[in-house]
């Protein structure tokens, strides 16, 4: 079954990706399977410098959840496009990498050097971490601040840009159309949503920086509901992402409207699970009666239109 | 090659308060085990518990390709862990990180200095050590009597101290203590324990060549989630589950 997609700067054989924070700088993955069954790969962020985020524990375990508080941690971008990029540079999957920043002017900076990397083939624009106490999610949460990222960073940008979205909005749908209106070329949703978890004994929260950001199975219905909130209302590729687990789980984001899909939190649970849900996609998509993945994409609104990609 | 294997459980028993001792067969070698390292277990199946627990390895029988690990039952994870059975397969990624360099060092004796859980993975140390011809001594705290666990499995291969935090058993008071009282002969240090006696340890011996085994809350275990790290005394950062968990002593920054 032809599982290919095409999404602007992004040629996939197949529309599942690790997805960013969860997955590293990739290398470590290699040690349990071949890179190149990946549709893409999305790199860990990057800032201007190297950042040492919060203090640990950085993570906790929810009901059918996790929370983490890693804090941006990373090498800094030009070590990054130096040491990281070159060795995941030799497989043949397209190379996603995110951008952050505690400014604008970081973010321009970040999305300028990572563009111009003749390895990364689009960036994803993370104005979503909920972990940093300055930049990150402040940029996310307001459709203004949203749209003037956007459209600096789109325009130091020599690839196309894909906006990650926080779920910590009241509309969601009011930051997307922001976003697309700044030129951003596609959207990835959801990051994660803000949550604490209390040690009943030390009646402290677990994580070092108290908050954290909710991932996993748990958060799968919203971004479901997000993504096809979007949909309704935008005709702009997305890549979507939260909880899944299964390829039951990104059928479920492709009927939403998704076009393509990260996997997260399950890399951890397990570190093959990306490669088997690709094995399993054709035949989920099959058992739903699709001959294809572009089939599946958008089918699950009622009013559908013949193809709800730009691709 | 890290490698995720389905393990049997041949062996499960309560080794004292809290405290299990799980033997699980490969069918694979475990040849490539050496002490210090962890496996990263998954508890259950589905969706119940995505994070894996990252358990110490106390013993490896490579004939018989069995890994023996002591944990502690401190949360959901590992109580659950606990309940499994002998025959219950166990999903576990290994080995993990990185190992106490014995291979590379030069000593005639060792001192190993464990707090707790951190006990189990210096029995492994021990052996290999004592079949290298090393003399090994061994000072081993716990919070009271009910706690302790191993002890005449250390004496087999050396001296061994036993502190308590109540006095209950052996020694009162914490392994450092215990250090100042009896004053061993050695060359090389290993600890593996608590943050707080780690912290300890590193400074009663800062004059002595040592190696430290850290914990830490885990994410992948494999390296790429940055959830386990530890600052280090160049500047930078390294991460526990892939550069760690053991450390030469003076190479991280306790906090």
């Amino acid at each position: 079954m032809n599982l290919s997609v095409s999404l602007p700067g992004l040629s996939l054989k197949n529309p599942v990706m690790p997805a960013s924070g969860c997955f590293g700088f990739g290398m470590e993955y290699s040690k349990f399977y071949d890179l190149e069954q990946l549709g893409a790969i999305i790199i860990k962020a990057a800032t201007e410098e190297m950042r040492y985020g919060n203090a640990t524990p950085r993570v906790a375990e929810t009901t059918v959840g996790m929370l983490n508080a890693i804090g941006l941690q990373n090498p800094g971008v030009l070590n990054i496009i130096e040491k990281e990029v070159p060795p995941l540079a030799a497989y043949n999957t397209p190379i996603i990498a995110n951008v952050a920043g505690s400014t604008i002017e970081e973010y321009e900076l970040v999305a300028e050097k990572l563009g111009n990397t003749e390895q990364i083939a689009a960036l994803e624009l993370n104005i979503s971490c909920p972990n940093v106490k300055e930049g990150g999610v402040q940029f996310g949460t307001d459709p203004d601040l949203a749209y003037e990222v956007t459209k600096r960073v789109k325009a130091q940008s020599s690839v196309p840009v894909y906006v990650k979205l926080s779920p910590n909005v009241t509309d969601i749908v009011t930051i997307a159309k922001a976003v697309a209106a700044a030129g951003a070329d596609g959207l990835s949703m959801i990051n994660t949503l803000t949550g604490m978890q209390i040690n009943l004994q030390s009646r402290r929260p677990i994580l070092a920086n108290q908050v954290g950001g909710l991932s996993g199975p748990t958060i799968k219905p919203i971004a479901i509901r997000m993504i096809y909130q979007v949909r309704e209302a935008l005709d702009i590729p997305i890549i979507g992402m939260g909880g899944i687990t299964c390829a039951e789980d990104v059928l479920e984001f492709l009927l939403a409207g998704a076009n393509a899909v990260a996997v997260g939190t399950a890399n951890f649970t397990n570190p093959f699970i990306c490669p088997e849900i690709i094995t399993a996609l054709p035949d989920t998509l099959a058992k739903y009666g699709f001959n294809s993945l572009q089939d599946a994409i958008g089918k699950g609104h009622a009013h559908e239109t013949t193809n709800l990609s730009r691709a | 090659m890290i490698r995720k294997d389905m393990l049997s459980i041949k062996k499960l028993e309560t080794i004292a308060k809290d405290t299990f001792l799980i033997v699980l067969a490969s069918n694979i070698s475990v040849d490539d085990v050496a002490p210090g390292q962890f496996i990263h277990i998954r508890i259950g199946q589905g969706n119940a518990h995505l994070l894996r627990r990252p358990i110490s390895i106390a013993d490896v029988d490579q004939a018989n390709q069995l890994l023996t690990i002591i944990f502690k039952s401190v949360g959901e994870g590992t109580t659950q862990l606990s309940k499994q059975k002998v025959g219950d397969q166990v999903d576990a990624l290994l080995p993990c990180g990185t190992a106490y360099p014995i291979a590379g060092l030069t000593m005639h004796s060792a001192l190993l200095i464990g707090g707790g859980i951190g006990v189990p993975p210096l029995y492994y140390l021990a052996k290999q050590l004592v079949a290298k011809g090393i003399k090994v001594t061994a000072i081993l705290g716990f919070q009271n009597k009910e706690h302790v666990f191993y002890e005449q499995e250390f004496q087999a291969l050396g001296d061994v101290y036993i502190a308590t935090n109540d006095g209950s058993y052996g020694y009162q008071g914490f392994v450092t203590d215990v250090y100042q009282q009896v004053q061993p002969d050695f060359d090389c240090y290993f600890s593996c324990g608590p943050t707080a006696m780690l912290k300890s340890v590193t400074s009663t011996l800062e004059d002595k060549q040592g190696y430290i085994s850290l914990e830490e809350r885990m994410g992948c275990g494999v390296g790429a989630c940055f959830a386990c790290v530890v600052p280090s005394h160049d500047g930078g950062y390294r991460k526990i589950c892939q550069q760690g968990p053991v450390f030469p002593a003076k190479e991280v920054a306790l906090s």
